[in-house]
């Protein structure tokens, strides 16, 4: 059975915007694209230790404060080197005012 | 104290990854996150503003030198080309490379190969390296882009102000990867999938001089190799000097920018060839920050940072004596003093010398 973690509440995110969430020993990005949606992600960018949440999104790219690598929130794909790998993305589900999280979900593949 | 090692597989590098130093987290000042939104947000405005007016003046003086070629009226347009040529293409690849000029990604996508080509700088090869100075900025060992050693190399920094060593080693470097190689510091930090990238970018950079070479000799006159490839060297000097003064005399071995990187106030027309890169604190620290925006970033966080520079030749006078005591003391570097509304320097790997701060 899929475990939903709150995460924030829906107004803790702005929209085009991410904030860093923390869960025991593991750290995610969540994201409210510009049409209001909400996506998760691995915390750190893939290509070094360096969390997305200082980073900037535009549309439905996060540019990584890193190295200026970009991905793609909604699936995780790395769009601008030097990222080159996908970090995981997380299934979202909004109950009432709260955003929930899949954290232990393992994508297929 | 060992001779400090600066090849990226060596044992400053391998000391560095064991005590932490490598890939650190490094000082940043706090900025509130919707300031900090602001001045990172991406436009295409100014960019392409000055891009256009680069782009005149590139064309502009070559055609004048060329037409009045070979008068010596040409000389001042050729110096003016020159310099836009071996010494604004490093800001242009740096910035595009950054991916921070434009909002719009196929501007900052071409500008960075054309400035690449002019600068002789592999875009691919190039690009891993700067990352992992970003990373890992004056690490000694880790980073591959330190122009000011300890003890310093003043034969070759001058040598450099026309280009004399980094040229040469920007044509082995192009035949290497034209051969399909890559040097095992390469190897390090470029992922494999990029190096047919940089194979190929090599092979047809090659093409390219070859070709003019060969026009060269087809017209027996040195012309064009005065619009392409000499102005690398005969107008580097600007690029040479700023660059150098970026981090040299200052600490090594540090994960505070503050203590590693100076931040000098420049004339506009510097400014503009080096798009704003003198504030040179303040783009380490906060990377995604495009140049255009970087003076009010200093604005903003100039409370927490040591006093800029205040010219460029400032700043020449504060380095050369610090570089030419580490020649007989690698160990001696400079440090700035901090305003009273600044937080403390966090220090980190090499011990601190007690008489280091002037
Ligand atoms: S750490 Fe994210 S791009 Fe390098």
């Amino acid at each position: 059975m899929t475990k939903w973690v709150r995460a924030c509440a829906r107004d803790d995110v702005e929209a085009e915007d991410l904030i860093r969430f923390d869960h025991e020993d593991r750290t995610f990005a969540i994201y409210q694209s510009p049409e209001g949606a909400f996506f998760c992600t691995d915390g750190f960018c893939s290509h070094e230790q360096v969390h997305l949440a200082g980073g900037l999104v535009m549309d439905h790219i996060v540019e990584c404060p890193g190295h200026n690598g970009q991905f793609d929130y909604r699936t995780g794909e790395a769009v601008r080197s030097p990222a080159c790998v996908r970090p995981n993305t997380y299934p979202v589900r909004i109950d009432g005012e709260d955003v929930l999280i899949a954290v232990d979900f393992e994508r297929p593949g | 104290m060992d001779r400090r090692d600066y090849s990226l597989l060596g044992k400053d590098g391998q000391r560095a990854i064991e005590t932490g130093l490598a890939g650190a987290n490094w000082y940043a000042t706090d900025i509130p996150r919707k300031t900090m939104k602001g001045l990172m947000k991406r436009s295409d405005g100014p960019a392409i503003r000055d891009t256009l007016i680069w782009l005149a003046a590139l064309f502009g003086f070559a055609g004048v030198a060329t037409a009045l070629w070979p008068s010596w009226w040409s000389a001042p347009f050729w110096l003016a080309y020159g310099l836009l040529y071996g010494s604004s293409t490093d800001s242009r690849w740096h910035e595009c490379g950054h991916g921070t000029a434009f909002k719009t990604r196929w501007m900052n996508d071409a500008v960075y190969q054309f400035a690449c080509f002019m600068i002789m700088r592999n875009p691919v090869t190039w690009k891993y390296g700067h990352a992992r100075h970003h990373t890992d900025t004056t690490i000694v060992g880790r980073d591959p882009q330190i122009l000011s050693r300890r003890p310093p190399n003043l034969y070759k920094m001058l040598a450099n102000l026309v280009g004399l060593v980094d040229v040469p080693l920007a044509f082995k470097s192009m035949i290497q990867l034209a051969s399909g190689h890559l040097t095992d510091e390469e190897r390090d930090y470029v992922p494999e999938a990029e190096w047919l990238a940089a194979i190929r970018v090599a092979r047809i950079w090659l093409a390219i001089y070859a070709a003019t070479v060969v026009l060269a000799v087809w017209m027996w006159s040195i012309l064009p190799l005065m619009v392409i490839g000499l102005p690398r060297m005969y107008g580097a000097w600007h690029m040479t000097i700023t660059g150098i003064l970026q981090h040299a005399a200052l600490a090594d071995n540090v994960i505070d920018h503050r203590l590693n990187s100076r931040t000098i106030l420049m004339n506009p027309i510097s400014r503009f060839i080096y798009w704003n890169m003198n504030y040179h604190i303040e783009h380490h620290m906060f990377t995604m920050v495009p140049y255009h925006k970087l003076p009010v970033l200093h604005e903003c966080i100039k409370h927490d940072l040591p006093a800029p520079n205040a010219s460029t030749w400032q700043a020449i006078r504060e380095a050369v004596p610090v570089l030419f005591r580490q020649l007989k003391d690698p160990e001696h570097f400079l440090v700035r003093s901090l305003p009273s509304t600044a937080r403390p320097y966090l220090w980190s790997g090499r011990e601190v010398a007690a008489d280091a701060a002037e």
